[in-house]
């Protein structure tokens, strides 16, 4: 019965919710540029150039919370390059999205080699360190999960509650909604899609780079190339696994990142009796099942890839 | 601010395009170029030198561009029906993955049989892996983008799993690599001492086909049709579903070939590091080409010399190699925004 106590080792799921925060800024992220009917699949690039910005930041002397910030600056600009040509401009969101994730990615690469030419191996900073929540974190089992995390975990877990309010409870976050669901309307009601669109795929871009910023600065302390390995495109899944609610996001990163943790768990438990690799390939089978079950229930935004040409039908 | 699209665009506007792509993308990445202490003028001077410069640097520059050939038509294809295959990269590996079981012993032919037989081989590996993301979209709705990207990841753990376990070399001295092919399975070298091999031939010969096939054959016309307006194209009775599967085939088909030419061509064997992201680049290479399968030839030997040559100012200047990659994906995003001056007219209103 070794497999099912597992469930009972408080580091299994102090894990599971470490592996699930970068998953839960990302595809926070993506949901809030695919409710204004903006796909993004700049993810994948805008993460890895979060990852890379954070870390170089705080490594050039700066504090942690500077290096998240200058994260989701940079994690900005590329959602308003990405926005530029795909709302104003119409081009195919696609293709777009994959030339903002070739160019974030190599630029970070070409950064951090010029910064640091010759490191064999990555050196390191001083990350985040855990938050201990007195009282809280005794709870057995799951409460150092929960309440002994990096400050980035707990960001994590506010900014789902915030953007939720923020989309289903305020004019803003209406006018989003509408702007994806059904632009033409939203322009009869005097609201400009363009810069809606705009500060949508900006604002969530941000998320991205921050979620890439806790991989190199709470969760690691260095920065590798490939580091985020197809992690947004796990992100893109689980936006539609979420039907596009961020409640739902959260659940599903955290589902997510369970089996993660516990497939890695369980590979120590078996050994090499069943390669490593057949474990490491589960979260992507795993996001490409979750695709095939959701997809017939899937209420995605009605707009979504649909450039917005005023006075066009 | 207002799109038009304009009517009537000369033949001239569209061929300008993609070079007024590539000389903005030098412009914007000279900066890059200047911060890592490097005279711009004199950088890109290296970088045509090691692209173009010699006959070895010439035979490089035309052996990168054969792999980019296959993954550029393979985007192509399937972009024109706008079928968004992304996983050029994992049918690439597909395709060397079946090379690797069939080249290496298990088939014994001559060579004038074993190569068309294993291209044969390699292409249907890449398009079975196709299929599965093209039915998704089809039966069930799956976006193929998020399908391909994750296969990309699946048949590469799939590939180190077997060089760890029944693919591994035993004479491979612990790494992770395959045996190599036979002999009779290389592809022949195109001059002695030189990495150029015959591939380059077989994947001019592809893209003049898939050319034919665009513009002379009912199918190349319904794959076009489908792209350009899906409804349309089914109103008029157009199997738009076996359209998209054919499309899915032949894209997937096509990479899968790039894989056999890497490994019987190039390498020799299976590795990991078979393909640094050809099937990715191979986006930008159709992209570039405006989904032209001859253009895609002219497109794939640019970025080619882009990859070559930096690697070349790399050694010579110390601008790290990156910088190729960058100045390729600047060139992408460069590239949509001319074509999109080129096909409308922005009006400030």
């Amino acid at each position: 019965m070794e497999w099912l106590e597992i469930f009972l080792n408080t580091s299994f799921w102090v894990a599971a919710v470490r592996i699930a925060t970068p998953l839960i800024f990302g595809t926070l992220g993506e949901v809030i540029c695919e409710k204004a009917g903006v796909l993004n699949l700049g993810i994948e690039g805008i993460m890895t150039i979060g990852a890379m910005v954070g870390w170089m930041t705080v490594y050039q002397g700066a504090g942690l919370w500077t290096g998240v910030l200058f994260a989701a600056v940079c994690g900005g600009i590329f959602g308003l390059l990405h926005a530029m040509l795909t709302v104003p401009l119409g081009l195919s969101q696609h293709v777009t999205g994959i030339g903002i994730t070739l160019l974030a990615t190599s630029l970070s690469s070409y950064v951090y080699r010029l910064i640091l030419p010759e490191v064999n191996s990555p050196p390191r900073i001083q990350a985040f360190e855990p938050l201990d929540i007195p009282g809280l974190s005794a709870v057995p089992i799951i409460g150092e999960a929960l309440f002994k995390q990096t400050p980035l975990t707990y960001f994590a877990f506010i900014s789902v509650i915030v953007v939720a309010y923020v989309l289903y409870r305020t004019p803003v976050g209406l006018a989003v909604q509408m702007v994806g669901e059904n632009p033409a309307a939203a322009e009869a009601q005097g609201l400009n899609v363009t810069i809606i669109r705009t500060c949508a795929v900006v604002c969530g871009s941000a998320f991205m780079a921050v979620g890439g910023a806790f991989l190199t600065m709470s969760a690691f302390n260095a920065f590798f190339f490939n580091m985020i390995n197809g992690r947004g495109w796990i992100c893109i899944a689980l936006v539609v696994f979420a039907s596009w609610r961020p409640g739902k996001a959260l659940l599903g990163a955290l589902l997510f990142a369970a089996f993660d943790a516990y497939q890695m768990r369980l590979q120590q438990l078996i050994g090499s009796e069943i390669p490593y690799q057949i474990f490491l390939m589960m979260p992507y089978v795993l996001s490409i099942l979750a695709l095939i079950v959701m997809s017939r229930r899937v209420g995605y935004p009605q707009a979504l890839m649909v450039p917005y040409r005023k006075g066009e039908r | 601010m207002r799109l038009e699209a304009r009517t009537n665009i000369p033949l001239g506007f569209m061929l300008l395009a993609p070079v007024l792509a590539v000389l903005a993308s030098f412009m914007l990445c000279a900066g890059l170029v200047a911060w890592s202490g490097v005279p711009v003028l004199e950088a890109y001077g290296l970088l045509l030198q090691g692209a173009l410069g010699s006959g070895f640097a010439l035979a490089e520059t035309l052996a990168r561009t054969t792999p980019l050939i296959f993954t550029g038509l393979a985007a192509a294809v399937a972009f024109k029906s706008r079928f968004w295959n992304i996983g050029a990269e994992g049918q690439l590996y597909a395709g060397a993955l079946i090379i690797t079981v069939l080249g290496t012993g298990m088939l014994d032919l001559p060579q004038e049989l074993m190569i068309p037989v294993l291209v044969i081989c390699s292409a249907v590996a890449g398009a079975l892996l196709l299929l599965g993301p093209v039915l998704l979209k089809l039966h069930f709705g799956v976006d193929e983008v998020v399908t391909t990207l994750l296969l990309n990841f699946i048949v590469i753990l799939l590939v180190s799993l077997l060089l760890e376990g029944p693919l591994k070399d035993p004479m491979g001295l612990g790494w992770p690599q395959a045996e190599p092919v036979t002999e009779a399975a290389e592809l022949p070298r195109l001059f002695r001492g030189l990495r150029l091999h015959s591939g380059l031939l077989l994947a001019l010969l592809l893209a003049f086909i898939i050319w034919i096939v665009s513009i002379r054959t009912t199918l190349g016309y319904e794959m076009r049709a489908v792209g350009f307006n899906q409804k349309a194209a089914r109103f008029a009775g157009m199997p738009v579903n076996r359209v998209m599967i054919m499309t899915a085939l032949i894209s997937g088909g096509i990479a899968g070939i790039a894989g056999y030419s890497e490994v019987a061509g190039m390498k020799g064997n299976l590795t990991l590091d078979l393909s640094p992201g050809f099937g990715y680049t191979g986006i930008v290479v159709a992209m570039l080409a405006q989904l032209h399968p001859l253009g895609v030839v002219i497109s794939a030997t640019f970025v080619a010399s882009v990859f070559v040559g930096a690697d070349a100012m790399s050694r010579s200047a110390g601008v790290p190699s990156y910088i190729a990659d960058v100045m390729v994906s600047v060139s992408l995003l460069c590239m949509l925004v001319s074509v999109l001056l080129v096909r409308f007219r922005i009006r400030w209103s």
